[in-house]
């Protein structure tokens, strides 16, 4: 199983039957292959609808997601405006948002869509996502290319959301934003406490009750 | 009244310096034809708001690559690398602005408001040069309202009062902009005789309206 797939099922377990959950594009997009049986939840799409389901055998050019993808909705679903889609997020109204991330800090900081000088793409509906959904969830590989840990002790890029992280998933372990830290919750199958203390800059709480990571035992 | 017009008759009212609102989100919902007579008249030095600047082929993309704009309020601009490019060379002033904050914007600077209060933005460059409020214990930015002298749009369905139907995810913005611009153009696949489309389907009420150009079968 690669990193990708170990964060999306672990990330999985964290929605709740009937949740209404927005998931970024790339590896968050992932987690809707790797819902529990029984969990059954409303993905919004923040160009304007919920409901949105995996593109039918026709695609239809009108009906794309967040990403600009062909996708489907489901039956159910509801088409609204940009302004209602974003009253939605902002209004507490989405219960999960899922999202990737280049940086991640201790104070629950997220840095996700800039790196000055380099890639200034926007950041589309990503600050209205951390701002006002429910839970923020950011599920990213536990280290950049380079090999240096993107989970820091403070931010160095420009944020995204101040202080909005609750959860953070990586093919490590499981990372609670707690007011005294990042607390360590969950460990990858085989991993050691030592491994990933050496792969986060971080400061880490490891928490006396340390399990490994749900929804992946059976897979390995 | 027919507010139906042909082509040209909407280029008229195109003007060098122009503020212009279009309606798409990728590329899904923006009105290419009334792009492309923008493209074709070379209208330029123009201040854009969109939601996102297209690829380079599709959606406004080709008013950037044509180098018709000189100012861009959006939220993404990562998906048509001239306009990054163009930006990075500083021939292209580029606005980011939050996604719901730019719906939020749009809405307020056609609903006779002079902003709003957002919390999206707080402790993120988003703050710079903007005030900031607390209210009952909670801390906002006060984020302007927006509005163009020209809103660009699409739908699936108008009327000939101008009352619009659009089809799924190709709404998006095009309803919020139909309210903040000085003049609203509207292209559509299908126009109808006033009375043909039920009052309680009208997602956009014809009063906004002020032009509609066909691009299906008209009648």
């Amino acid at each position: 199983m690669n990193a990708k797939e170990i964060i999306a099922r672990r990330v999985a377990v964290e929605m709740q039957d009937g949740d209404v959950v927005n998931l970024g594009i790339g590896l968050p997009t992932m987690v809707a292959n790797y819902l529990p049986e029984g969990i059954n939840v409303v993905l919004q799409s923040e160009n304007g609808f919920v409901g949105l389901s995996s593109v039918g055998e026709v695609p239809d050019n009108n009906l794309v997601n967040a990403g600009g993808q062909h996708c489907g909705i489901n039956p159910g679903g509801a088409v609204f405006d940009s302004a209602m889609s974003f009253c939605l997020i902002r209004g507490g109204h989405v219960d999960v948002t899922v999202l990737g991330g280049l940086q991640v800090d201790q104070y629950g900081n997220l840095a996700n869509w800039m790196v000055p000088g380099k890639m200034v793409p926007g950041m589309g509906g990503a600050m209205d996502l951390v701002s006002g959904a429910k839970k923020v969830i950011v599920a990213m590989e536990h280290s950049a290319k380079d090999g240096s840990s993107k989970i820091l002790k403070e931010c160095t890029l420009p944020l995204t959301g101040k202080g909005k992280v609750n959860l953070l998933v990586t093919e490590l372990g499981v990372f609670r934003v707690i007011p005294e830290g990042l607390l360590l919750e969950e460990i990858a199958p085989g991993v050691e406490v030592e491994t990933v203390a050496a792969r986060t800059e971080a400061a880490l709480i490891i928490s006396p009750n340390l399990k490994v990571m749900q929804n992946l035992a059976s897979q390995i | 009244m027919n507010k139906h017009v042909t082509i040209e008759e909407v280029g008229q009212s195109f003007k060098d310096g122009m503020t212009v609102m279009v309606g798409g989100f990728l590329g899904v919902g923006t009105p290419e034809v009334l792009v492309q007579a923008i493209l074709d008249r070379e209208i330029k030095d123009l201040t854009l708001i969109v939601t996102d600047t297209g690829f380079i082929d599709k959606g406004v993309g080709p008013l950037i690559v044509k180098r018709l704009v000189k100012h861009v309020i959006a939220s993404h601009i990562g998906t048509n690398v001239e306009t990054g490019k163009q930006m990075i060379q500083e021939q292209l002033s580029v606005e980011l602005v939050p996604q719901g904050t730019l719906a939020e914007r749009i809405r307020c600077g056609g609903s006779g408001l002079g902003g709003v209060l957002t919390s999206t933005g707080i402790g993120t460059i988003v703050e710079a040069n903007k005030e900031k409020i607390w209210v009952d214990g909670v801390e906002y930015l006060i984020e302007k309202a927006l509005r163009a002298d020209l809103a660009l749009l699409k739908a699936k369905k108008a009327d000939k009062a101008g009352n619009l139907v659009y089809d799924k995810s190709a709404r998006n913005f095009n309803p919020v902009m139909a309210l903040a611009a000085d003049l609203v153009i509207v292209q559509v696949d299908e126009i109808v005789e006033i009375g043909e489309i039920d009052p309680d389907e009208v997602m956009t009420p014809g009063v906004l309206v002020d032009q509609i150009i066909c691009i299906g079968g008209a009648r």
